[in-house]
């Protein structure tokens, strides 16, 4: 059954608690903490190093109330199939007889980038995992580097004149391995993203959720417009909030009027080299007019 | 927090022994603490799902009146951003 309103969400338990070290304000933090209100106690959560595994997990404390397993950068999908195949075995073997969800959280770099192979392999076996990127589109934990899901233009510490190349479509990456489910999410819209969470968690194969994170220190940002930059990117257009179920794609929040994308740009100071640069600003609104187009979203209204 | 334990010491599984990181009080990173105006609030919940930390709860006993746990709220200013009819007032704190 669908979450139809917020409070069904509140009452849930959290298994996430307060007191992990990740910085005031961030988005990360609302997504571990929405998740596991969603996938609950019988979960077992995978992290791949970076913000939210070094700022929850330092010993001897963690902010996990499930079983927690990190162990490198590039292995999370790995890590999350030795445990589903391990479960599957002790379950056959009828020594066990309660199914668990294996989950992941980790970075856009350990998705988009160094854990990309071991993601594919795990879509490509088919195992039944729940993978989710949380997506604040650089290195953060080591410093703001950029990763493959860094967006064009958007500064970091070594894309100092501003990143050159488009954002990694890792929707298209995880599709084109036919997963049977797959969707985009945002904390803002909060019901969306949970009911998609519910959905991959019931999916029997591998499932994948890339979700769009607002991060204070790397997008240079006040910490209390967390939500209300990850409502931007959807009203842009920028992050159109789609899911991809058994071969067809079908956009869940329609944007019927379009907000300019310098709305949302002027708020980060990692776009702040292009504020008065017309062209490059051009470039970007046509980025979010392209991906309007394709998922139908409606036109620019000032 | 005394002595902490070596790896041939941990419990099975390599479970830290600490149930949870609420040991660790992040209230003392705050600058701006938010204040509740009760009278105003109409217990929508959206600070409550909001709080990256999180630290805003529902009352249990009582009135079910929204609470803040200052023990670790960051003072990020996200619930008061996001309160819909703007009842949380961010103030320096003392
Ligand atoms: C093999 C390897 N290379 C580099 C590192 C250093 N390292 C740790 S976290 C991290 C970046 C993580 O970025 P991302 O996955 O986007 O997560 P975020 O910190 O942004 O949440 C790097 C480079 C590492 N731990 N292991
Ligand atoms: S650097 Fe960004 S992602 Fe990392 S803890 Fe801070 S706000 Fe969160
Ligand atoms: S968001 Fe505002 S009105 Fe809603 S529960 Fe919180 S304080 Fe009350
Ligand atoms: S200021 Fe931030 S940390 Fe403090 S209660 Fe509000 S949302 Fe939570
Ligand atoms: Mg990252």
């Amino acid at each position: 059954m669908p979450f139809k309103n917020l409070k069904e969400i509140i009452v849930r338990q959290d298994f996430f608690s307060p007191g992990h070290g990740l910085c005031a304000g961030c988005g990360a933090a609302q997504i571990a903490r929405i998740v596991m209100k969603i996938a609950g106690k019988n979960s077992i959560m995978i992290n791949a190093t970076g913000c939210l595994e070094v700022s929850t997990t330092t010993y001897p404390w963690t902010a996990w109330k499930v079983p927690y397993i990190h162990v490198a950068f590039e292995n999370a999908a790995a890590v999350a199939s030795g445990i589903r195949a391990a479960y599957d075995a002790l379950i056959m073997k009828k020594k066990l007889d309660k199914d668990v969800n294996v989950v992941v959280l980790a970075g856009d770099g350990g998705t988009a980038d160094i854990g990309l192979q071991a993601l594919s392999g795990a879509f490509e076996r088919g195992d039944r995992i729940v993978y989710i990127c949380y997506d604040n589109e650089a290195y953060m934990n080591t410093g703001i580097q950029r990763s493959g899901a860094t967006p064009y233009d958007a500064w970091t510490t070594t894309s100092p004149a501003g990143q050159k190349t488009l954002k990694k479509d890792l929707m298209g990456i995880a599709i084109a391995h036919r997963v049977k489910y797959a969707a985009t999410a945002t904390i803002s819209y909060l019901l969306d993203a949970a009911n998609k969470v519910e959905k991959a968690l019931s999916i029997s194969g591998p499932s994948f959720i890339h979700w769009l994170q607002p991060c204070t220190i790397g997008w240079r940002y006040d910490p209390k417009l967390t939500v209300k930059l990850s409502r931007l990117a959807v009203k842009t257009g920028l992050w159109p909030l789609y899911e991809h179920y058994d071969g067809f794609n079908k956009l869940t929040v329609q944007v019927p009027r379009r907000t300019p994308v310098l709305e949302y740009l002027k708020l980060q100071g990692r776009f702040r080299h292009i504020m008065d640069n017309q062209e490059e600003l051009a470039k970007i609104q046509s980025y979010a007019d392209e991906l309007a187009t394709k998922f139908g979203l409606g036109p620019v209204t000032e | 927090m005394g002595r902490l334990p070596k790896w041939n010491e941990m419990q099975e599984g390599f479970i830290t022994n600490t149930l949870s990181e609420s040991i660790n009080k992040t209230g003392t990173w705050r600058t701006f603490k938010p204040i509740i105006d009760h009278s105003r609030c109409t217990k929508c919940g959206w600070c409550v799902i909001y709080c990256p930390e999180p630290c805003i709860s529902f009352e249990s006993s009582g009135d079910g009146k929204v609470v803040i746990d200052y023990d670790f709220c960051k003072g990020c200013g996200i619930c008061a951003e996001e309160c819909p009819i703007k009842c949380i007032d961010m103030v320096m704190e003392e």
